[in-house]
């Protein structure tokens, strides 16, 4: 244990519908699919699959031919059984229909005394490349680079996240070799990030060749990059990798068994599910069998992912390839009568404005989608600020985009930020704006300038 | 509240597109959401849900801070009124003297802005904003008790047009609004809302003998010229008609003033909603009461003059400082935006107030022009702040 880091700065959402730490049955899954606008950095996605092919789970379906020696692979064994676009022919959805038990494809266990190079060529031709991503930008990460340093977010602090201490149980080995992998593709270190909060779970203990922080405090303290931040912060002109748990236990799998496993345990939350829990699936997972059946109401929205991050999908969606949770919430698309000005306890906020008792509210909140005031232009300052724990100063850095200042963005940070980081600024403003798509757009003008 | 909701889709056909109020859309929007949170619901990428706070609520809450201050200066107005005409009158009719005076500036103030920044809402196609609430009532409580409406009404278009919308409305502005429409006042028409004469309303009534209407800082200038403590003069003026300017009076408010900033007291239970709420920065507040007061400790080591040796403290207690640094400097859009600069501009608008009173009798009120000064220079500030940020980074990046 190297460094305890404390924040102050954050927000933590104590959301209604925890789930519990246990396993639930539910109806398998059927259909299982990638897609490409899951990954932001893909330029040209090309199919490499047709409607009825069979796939084993590793066989090759996708590739961006901007950066066509990374595979996007299917997660199941079975038939493709649609290829879905959208306007302008855009790739949406390649859905699997998979079968009762999954074969693989053998890529033969991989040596990792094999040179640096080959070794990350070797990763990327089988599956689990997708899970190395790159910062600055956010992106599926270029093999053919060596990053500075490589950093993994032990633990999710996002609003009902999973707790990977239960879900990674058992694969220690897996995480270890994924580790190991790791370790050989980058120049520098692998940083491995714990909750400094609570004892370390047997996934962590023992681990070699990382380097591990542990970080405590509200969220963000679990977002990879605001431990970037703290424990070597990215420059213009560096590159580093992040990678979740669950990816490093994929690429540990890979290694040792020569297998594509895109199996993961998620976790299911939200007020409106009559049974939260754990549920053991693949990566792309139809959430239909997950919600029809256990909803507690009929007006709701699903959500892959959190209720900061994730995308709404419809009841018949599909979870997003970096989702390990699925949230289901009410919708919100009610008006209130005077509800700019009513007191009330039961609302969540951050604010302490007239009226808005939440401070006092030790309880859990149930929230909905509804955004509770219409876009307005910067008002409040010093809002953002407080939910940021990094030295960067999130206003000027919003305006700089707004204005499409490109030196102003750089010198700012923005190669610091993805999406994620920003998402409590947008929880947490009162002019509503949509600042995580704000920052993507930044990042885009910063790449393809 | 079905029946509301009833009203307001019967007639929103005539504001969409085609209907024949299709321009008013705008205003109808602004309307509906007034009385109903809109059924808005978040996209589909990015944050699911958002806070239950919206700009309409921390609006609201300013306007709820100011409140105390309105209320005093109605009764205030009242009380100065009886003091100078020599008649006795309770609290109820001070209060009803008082109300009538101040709610025909505050409906003007508040219906004239609205009708400007309503204007350019429709023409413009924007969105109304509620910021129009906070600077409605501030411009009302700047004013001097009396005074004539034609030009509260010229210096609230004034400042919406210029200070405000010129710059793309709200939360563009450089300029306080309220302290733009001020000194248009003080500019355009200066004898309505400075001299001996205004502050306090007579009405159709003549002073009583021994009435003086000056204001604190008038007292304290006229007694530095003079060459007696300004202290001593303070206590002894209109002291046998009971409104005299100790201390303790000052801070109550008990004295000649626009109609919501004579009480330090009421602004700062202003300060602490605003504070304990979250909506105003305790750093601007603080660095303004401590700058004035360090600067009037500067003013008496280098004491030449009577004014310039008056107890400091006293400095914070007189005419709109408290008001200003509490509800002016504050405001969020013009004042500086960093951290470490709302410090710096905190400070730096008590210092300059305290410097424009003691060293330029011309203008005894320093607080609005140390706060339109500051607002101009809080951009520079942030500038500085912000490449401060920006230097650590470069730093970094060698290692």
């Amino acid at each position: 244990m190297s460094k305890i880091v404390k924040l102050k700065k954050g927000f933590d959402l104590k959301l209604a519908g925890k789930a519990p730490l246990e396993h639930i049955n539910l109806p398998a899954v059927q259909t299982f699919a990638i897609k490409p606008t899951d990954f932001p950095g893909i330029q040209r996605p090309k199919v490499l699959v047709n409607e009825g092919d069979t796939v084993k789970a590793g066989t090759p379906i996708l590739i961006d031919k901007a950066m066509d020696q990374v595979i996007y692979a299917a997660p199941v064994s079975g038939e493709i059984v649609e290829i879905k676009r959208g306007e302008k022919r855009k790739l949406l959805e390649i859905k699997i229909l998979a079968d009762q038990t999954i074969s693989y494809e053998e890529f033969g266990k991989i040596d990792l005394n094999q040179d640096r190079d080959a070794l990350a060529a070797k990763l990327a031709s089988c599956g689990v490349w997708p899970n190395v991503i790159q910062r600055p930008f956010g992106v599926v990460a270029n093999p053919a680079e060596t990053p500075r340093a490589i950093f993994i977010s032990g633990f999710d602090s996002h609003p009902l996240a999973p707790d990977f201490g239960f879900t990674l149980a058992g694969e220690e080995n897996y995480f270890q070799a994924g580790i190991d992998a790791l370790a050989k593709l980058t120049s520098g270190k692998v940083h491995l990030s714990v909750d400094g909060s609570k004892s370390v779970p047997s996934i962590y203990s023992g681990i070699k060749n990382a380097e591990i922080h542990q970080f405590s405090g509200p969220h963000p303290a679990g977002n990879v990059g605001t431990q970037i931040h703290h424990i070597a912060p990215i420059n213009k002109g560096e590159l580093v990798w992040t990678v979740t748990p669950i990816g490093v236990v994929q690429i540990g799998k890979a290694v040792l068994e020569g297998v594509y496993d895109a199996s993961k345990v998620i976790v299911l939350t939200g007020s409106e599910l009559t049974k939260t829990g754990y549920v053991k699936t693949f990566v792309g997972a139809n959430v239909s069998s997950f919600v029809k059946g256990n909803l507690n109401s009929g007006h709701v929205r699903v959500i892959s992912g959190n209720v900061l991050t994730g995308e709404k999908v419809p009841m018949e969606g599909y979870m997003g390839f970096y989702h390990n949770q699925v949230t289901v919430i009410p919708e919100g698309d009610y008006e209130e009568f005077l509800g700019w000005l009513k007191p009330s306890s039961a609302k969540l906020s951050f604010h302490k404005a007239i009226g808005m008792l939440s401070f006092l509210n030790k309880g859990e909140f149930k929230v909905d989608t509804n955004t509770h005031g219409e876009e307005r232009p910067f008002v409040v300052t010093g809002v953002f600020e407080k939910v940021m724990p990094m030295d960067i100063l999130p206003t000027y850095l919003f305006k700089a985009i707004i204005s499409e200042d490109f030196d102003e963005m750089e010198e700012l940070g923005l190669y610091e930020l993805v999406e994620e980081d920003v998402a409590l600024c947008e929880f947490v403003d009162p002019s509503k704006n949509d600042l995580q798509g704000l920052v993507r757009n930044g990042i885009e003008l910063l790449m393809y300038s | 509240m079905k029946a509301l909701q009833n009203l307001f889709d019967s007639i929103k056909p005539n504001f969409e597109k085609g209907g024949k109020w299709e321009k008013f859309h705008t205003l109808y929007e602004g309307h509906r959401t007034i009385a109903f949170a809109p059924d808005l619901v978040t996209k589909a990428k990015g944050a699911q849900i958002k806070d239950a706070t919206d700009l309409k609520r921390i609006m609201i809450t300013v306007v709820i801070a100011m409140v105390p201050a309105l209320l005093f200066g109605i009764l205030n107005i009242g009380h100065q009124h009886f003091i100078a005409t020599g008649e006795g009158s309770t609290w109820v009719d001070q209060a009803i003297f008082g109300a009538l005076a101040v709610l025909p500036t505050l409906i003007v103030s508040y219906a004239v802005g609205l009708a400007t920044e309503f204007t350019f809402c429709v023409i413009r196609n924007h969105p109304v904003s509620e910021g129009y609430l906070v600077s409605g009532m501030l411009i009302a409580l700047v004013m001097p008790p009396f005074i004539p409406l034609w030009q509260v009404a010229l210096a609230t278009i004034f400042a919406v047009v210029i200070g405000k919308e010129v710059f793309g409305g709200t939360g563009m502005n450089i300029l306080n609004v309220a302290m733009t429409a001020r000194a248009f006042l003080y500019f355009a028409y200066p004898a309505q809302i400075s001299g001996d004469q205004v502050w306090t309303y007579l009405g159709d009534k003549a002073a009583v003998d021994g009435f003086s209407g000056a204001t604190a800082l008038g007292v304290a200038y006229g007694a530095s010229v003079e060459g007696t403590p300004v202290a001593e003069a303070l206590a002894t003026h209109n002291a046998s008609l009971g409104g005299d300017f100790s201390f303790m009076n000052m801070f109550m408010g008990w004295i000649p003033g626009s109609i919501g900033e004579t009480s330090t007291l009421m602004a700062l239970v202003g300060a602490v909603i605003l504070v304990a709420t979250g909506v105003a920065s305790w750093k601007i507040i603080v660095g303004g009461f401590s700058g004035a007061y360090v600067m009037g400790l500067v003013m008496n080591a280098l004491a030449v003059n009577e004014y310039m040796a008056m107890p400091a403290h006293y400095h914070l207690v007189m005419g709109g400082l408290a008001f200003g640094v509490v509800f002016m400097a504050t405001d969020p859009v013009s004042a500086a935006q960093t951290e470490l600069g709302k410090w710096i501009y905190g400070i730096l608008i008590g210092v300059l107030t305290v410097i424009i009173r003691v060293t330029n009798p011309a203008y005894p009120e320093g607080i609005m022009l140390a706060v339109l000064f500051m607002n101009v220079m809080a951009p520079l500030i942030d500038y500085y702040v912000v490449k401060a940020n920006k230097t650590r980074r470069l730093q970094r990046a060698t290692v």
